[in-house]
């Protein structure tokens, strides 16, 4: 029996219509395709009244297949699976081609486009007769979630999750919770303290009861699929028995080794061998740092274990693993400053009073290395001008071409502090100000009113070569006025560089843990840019925060409770359907070669070794085809991809060239080549 | 002994003899043979490239071509042949098309460009080919003290050719360092000297060598050591220039690396062209042998 295929032609508005003569392509489609009972246009396919469209003549012609041509299914293809079932066709009967992306949207000349948009359409028919039913299998949703990153994003999906009743599992890498965040003095443009704003939310991580805190602390695997993920977790010695300890910080005290503290003070500052990051850390456990620690180098010492109350130091206290299930995994691993050293004209590292805007922050903070105090790298000297270089790394082919997004604002906030504490001169130097977000240009304009300096350029160098006598013994930031039209050489006693924002370094790594992937850059990807900004392409792994591209505190915020929803519905449901289009081993055809194993992006195929073959986990699998096309058995069929289907689709585009009226069937020795 | 084709330029046959002359004894003394092309020509300098670039690079792909019959990488001690001959060796490389129309010009004068050749600067073979472990070993007679500002200039290292440190580069340092002399930090080693503005503008030109003359002295330099005949003759032949025109007194030796090198290896102040400069190189005096 042959199959009655409907086919659906939309004018997106004027977006198709205006460049593809969609009557006559419906007009032609309906008198030359074999077996198309109905062929319409539709002003909004997608629209209520176009979708009922399609149930209708489903219902009244009886039609057994449908092909959509509108945009890409990446906007609309679950819309029109939807509508086929509620009219009781099986969805994965329903073929959309995309006639506005690939044709209307690209293709200039209107003949042509027209004549493509039939070339697709009659390919859509050719392949939607050799469709076959489908069903998605559902699997249950573990409640738990795996929250990767202990900054303020991760900080709030994990709130959010867990006040909802949800249990979270929230492991971070550092020894404390509080990521970037704790370290800012500021945030802009408030002003209100990093601190009293973030210690609340961190203590309330630490006391819910829905959330189990895994500090110091890193995922080792993850294996398994969206509702059930298996993790593993890397617990790494802190030599510290968390059960003992109550955090007096008498071990702290009695250490008697001081070391450069590279982490968190940036190495502004000094901490101990036995340390917590900050005095508000969470947990407030301290951690021994192996590689300084006196008792670890020579053996001896053992002050703090001596002056311990609780008998807590463990020297003997090894690394330990906890293996747990998750339903799903939000990331929120945030991100590293770009390295200034990588830029030597700024001199940073040979000019002592180069700062970088990590550790203009901590010497701005109250509780930071100089108390609060805005100083010279002597520790004691206030600056009387300070120059404030933008885009250090960022908006720079060489480095990054990105924009960091939030140094405009820090760079502004600088501005005040220092204004604020030394009555300093700040010139600032900038490429553009971008200052787009709720109260962000009133705080501009404050600072403008303030008498911030602003010079539109891009710094070309800070030097020490004093060419005048008011140069001597100032540190010079070389830049063209581009307002003026002038070079400028401006003497400072300190200068500031807002670096840029940068993937992790380990970003491909994690991505590749977790099966998602980076930009060109090394952000992770979102599923879409627009409309699901938290989703990745992996079902059941949620990103949140810097880790997907540069943001402010508030957007941050914003991604970590987005994130979080997104769980919650899913764990809330507590069942999730898995996708059907996906690739099958034929037993009797696989030699067990094992060459599909390693290609598999999503690691969803494993050798069986009793039986000799390999075999696919269905859940796993997303039907990408590397397998199908790499078998040399041809033992694999991707389900919804198969060699007979998509044959028929290139048949069926190339209509012309065999037939030149699109009536007869071409002649391709199709039988030689398995379905 | 390591060979290589010796290209020295004009410069050197004329106002930068003592260049070439310590460049031929110090390179002999580690062991490097150096084989000057038997009928090189110009490189085109700073304006041919600007008047008719396929000409241009004819030019200096004839050059490539005689180092290619020998089968020899190339060498060069001035930074300005050595970057028209390097950016004409990659660009020949990169644009077979461009070679083949260059190719039918160097028939007439039986050569070939193939690119299975490399150009180098001199500083840079003898810091990446000997390499300054090596130059330390054979070091008999150590700098000790000299205080030394290493004028890079432009050309050794900008444009990029790939992605080497072009903003703080450190070779020039360590090779003094491998010969016991002390580089001083120089913060204005990369700038240009002015090149050849002096001709078509006095006055800026003077500016850029007294500012780097200023940071020189300001940082404490003996001597300031060059690898290039112009950032030379700009340094040292416009110094009482500058000194009229910004009342200054400026009186700084300027040397080329070869010629440190050589004292260092233990050659005599002489085989070095050492004394032919118009400043006298003074402090060099106590480690004369």
């Amino acid at each position: 029996m042959s199959e009655k295929v409907g086919v659906y032609i939309c004018h997106c508005g004027s977006n198709i219509a205006g460049v593809v003569d969609v009557e006559g392509v419906a007009e032609w489609a309906g008198e030359n395709l074999e077996n198309v009972t109905v062929a319409r246009d539709y002003q909004f396919m997608c629209s209520s009244l176009g979708q009922e469209l399609i149930e209708d003549d489903i219902k009244n012609e009886g039609l057994t297949r449908v092909v959509v041509a509108a945009c890409s299914p990446h906007l609309h293809e679950k819309t029109f699976r939807r509508a086929c079932s509620n009219a009781g066709l099986n969805p994965y009967l329903c073929q959309m081609t995309s006639i506005r992306e690939q044709v209307s949207w690209v293709v200039e000349d209107k003949a042509a486009a027209t004549e493509k948009a039939k070339a697709m359409i009659s390919g859509a028919v050719r392949r939607v007769q050799l469709q076959e039913e489908l069903q998605p299998t559902e699997v249950p949703v573990n409640q738990h979630t795996l929250v990767v990153g202990g900054g303020i994003a991760g900080i709030q999906a994990a709130l959010e999750l867990a006040d909802a009743g949800y249990p979270v599992y929230l492991v971070e890498r550092e020894p404390s919770i509080g990521g970037h965040m704790a370290q800012f003095d500021k945030t802009f443009p408030t002003l209100d303290c990093a601190a009293c704003i973030l210690t609340p939310k961190m203590s309330d991580v630490g006391a819910h009861s829905n959330i189990t805190l895994l500090t110091y602390s890193e995922v080792e695997e993850m294996s398994g699929y969206v509702g059930n993920f298996d993790v593993r977790i890397k617990k790494k010695a802190r030599y510290v028995d968390e059960e003992a300890c109550t955090g007096c910080g008498i071990c702290i005290e009695k250490c008697p080794k001081k070391v450069v503290d590279d982490v968190f003070e940036v190495g502004m500052g000094l901490r101990k061998s036995i340390y917590r990051p900050f005095p508000q850390a969470v947990p407030n456990f301290p951690v021994i740092d192996t590689e300084s620690c006196t008792y670890f180098e020579r053996g001896k010492c053992k002050a703090c274990e001596i002056f311990c109350p609780t008998k807590a130091i463990d020297f003997e206290q090894q690394d330990t693993y906890l293996d747990v299930t998750v339903g799903n995994v939000i990331l929120a691993t945030g991100y590293d400053l770009f390295d200034v050293k990588r830029m030597p004209q700024y001199g940073h590292g040979r000019l002592a009073n180069v700062f970088t805007s990590l550790e203009f922050e901590r010497m701005c903070n109250a509780s930071g290395p100089t108390d609060g105090k805005v100083v010279l790298r002597d520790g004691v000297t206030e600056p009387k001008s300070v120059a404030i270089v933008h885009c250090v790394g960022s908006r720079d082919e060489n480095y990054n071409t990105y924009c960091s997004s939030i140094c405009c604002m820090s760079a502004l906030k600088f501005g005040h502090l220092v204004m604020e504490k030394t009555g300093a001169e700040v010139h600032s130097c900038y490429i553009d100000i971008r200052t787009t977000q709720k109260g962000y240009e009133e705080f501009y304009n404050r600072l403008l009113a303030e008498g911030m300096h602003f010079i539109r350029g891009k710094v070309a160098e800070v030097t020490d070569a004093a060419r005048t006598e008011e140069e001597e013994g100032k540190l010079i930031v070389q830049v063209e006025d581009t307002l003026l039209g002038i070079q400028r050489r401006i003497p400072v006693d300190m200068v500031i560089l807002m670096a840029a924002l940068e993937p992790r370094a380990d970003a491909r790594e994690v991505g590749l843990k977790f099966g998602i992937s980076c930009s060109m850059e090394g952000w992770f990807t979102e599923r879409h840019p627009k409309l699901d900004p938290v989703a990745t392409m992996t079902d059941g792994v949620f990103i949140a925060g810097v880790s997907q591209g540069p943001k402010d505190i508030p957007a941050t915020v914003a991604q970590g409770a987005a994130a979080a929803a997104r769980v919650g519905g899913m764990v809330s449901i507590g069942m999730v359907e898995i996708e059907p289009v996906v690739a099958t081993i034929h037993e009797e055809h696989c030699s067990g070669c094992r060459i599909c194993n390693t290609l598999c992006p999503f690691n969803a195929i494993e050798f069986l070794p009793d039986k000799g073959v390999s075999f696919i986990n269905s859940v796993l699998c997303k039907g990408c085809g590397t397998c199908v096309a790499a078998c040399p058995a041809q033992a694999i069929s991707g389900a919804h991809f198969s060699n007979g289907q998509i044959l028929a689709e290139l048949e069926g585009l190339l209509y012309d060239v065999y037939s030149g009226n699109g009536t007869q069937t071409a002649q391709v020795e199709s039988e030689a080549i398995p379905a | 002994m390591k060979q290589f084709a010796y290209f020295p330029g004009c410069s050197l046959e004329k106002i930068a003899l003592s260049y070439n002359q310590s460049t031929i004894e110090t390179t002999r003394k580690m062991g490097v043979e150096l084989k000057e092309l038997e009928d090189w020509n110009c490189c085109g300098a700073t304006a041919y490239f600007h008047v008719d670039e396929l000409l241009a690079y004819t030019l200096c792909a004839r050059n490539i071509a005689m180092a290619e019959k020998e089968h020899l990488d190339l060498v060069a001690p001035c930074s300005a042949c050595f970057k028209n001959t390097y950016f004409t060796n990659r660009a020949l490389k990169e644009d077979p098309d461009l070679a083949d129309h260059i190719n039918v010009a160097l028939a007439e004068d039986d050569l070939h460009f193939s690119g299975d050749i490399e150009v180098r600067h001199l500083l840079e073979m003898i810091v990446e080919d000997i390499g300054c472990e090596q130059v330390k070993e054979q070091v008999s007679n150590p700098l000790e003290g000299l205080r030394v500002a290493t004028y890079y200039g432009c050309q050794i290292v900008r444009p990029q050719k790939d992605h080497e440190n072009v903003e703080d580069p450190e070779f020039f340092e360590n090779l003094m360092t491998a010969i016991g002399a002390d580089p001083i930090p120089f913060a204005l080693k990369m700038r240009c000297c002015g090149g050849s503005l002096l001709i078509s503008s006095r006055e800026a030109a003077l500016d850029m060598i007294f500012n780097l003359l200023k940071c020189a002295e300001d940082s404490g330099a003996d001597v300031i050591v060059t690898a290039c005949p112009l950032c030379q003759i700009n340094l040292e032949c416009y110094q009482p220039q500058v000194n009229q025109e910004y009342g200054t007194s400026f009186h700084i030796p300027v040397v080329y690396f070869t010629q440190l090198l050589g004292l260092a290896l233990g050659l005599s102040n002489k085989s070095l062209g050492l004394g032919t400069e118009l400043i006298a190189a003074t402090p060099l005096a106590q480690y004369a042998t």
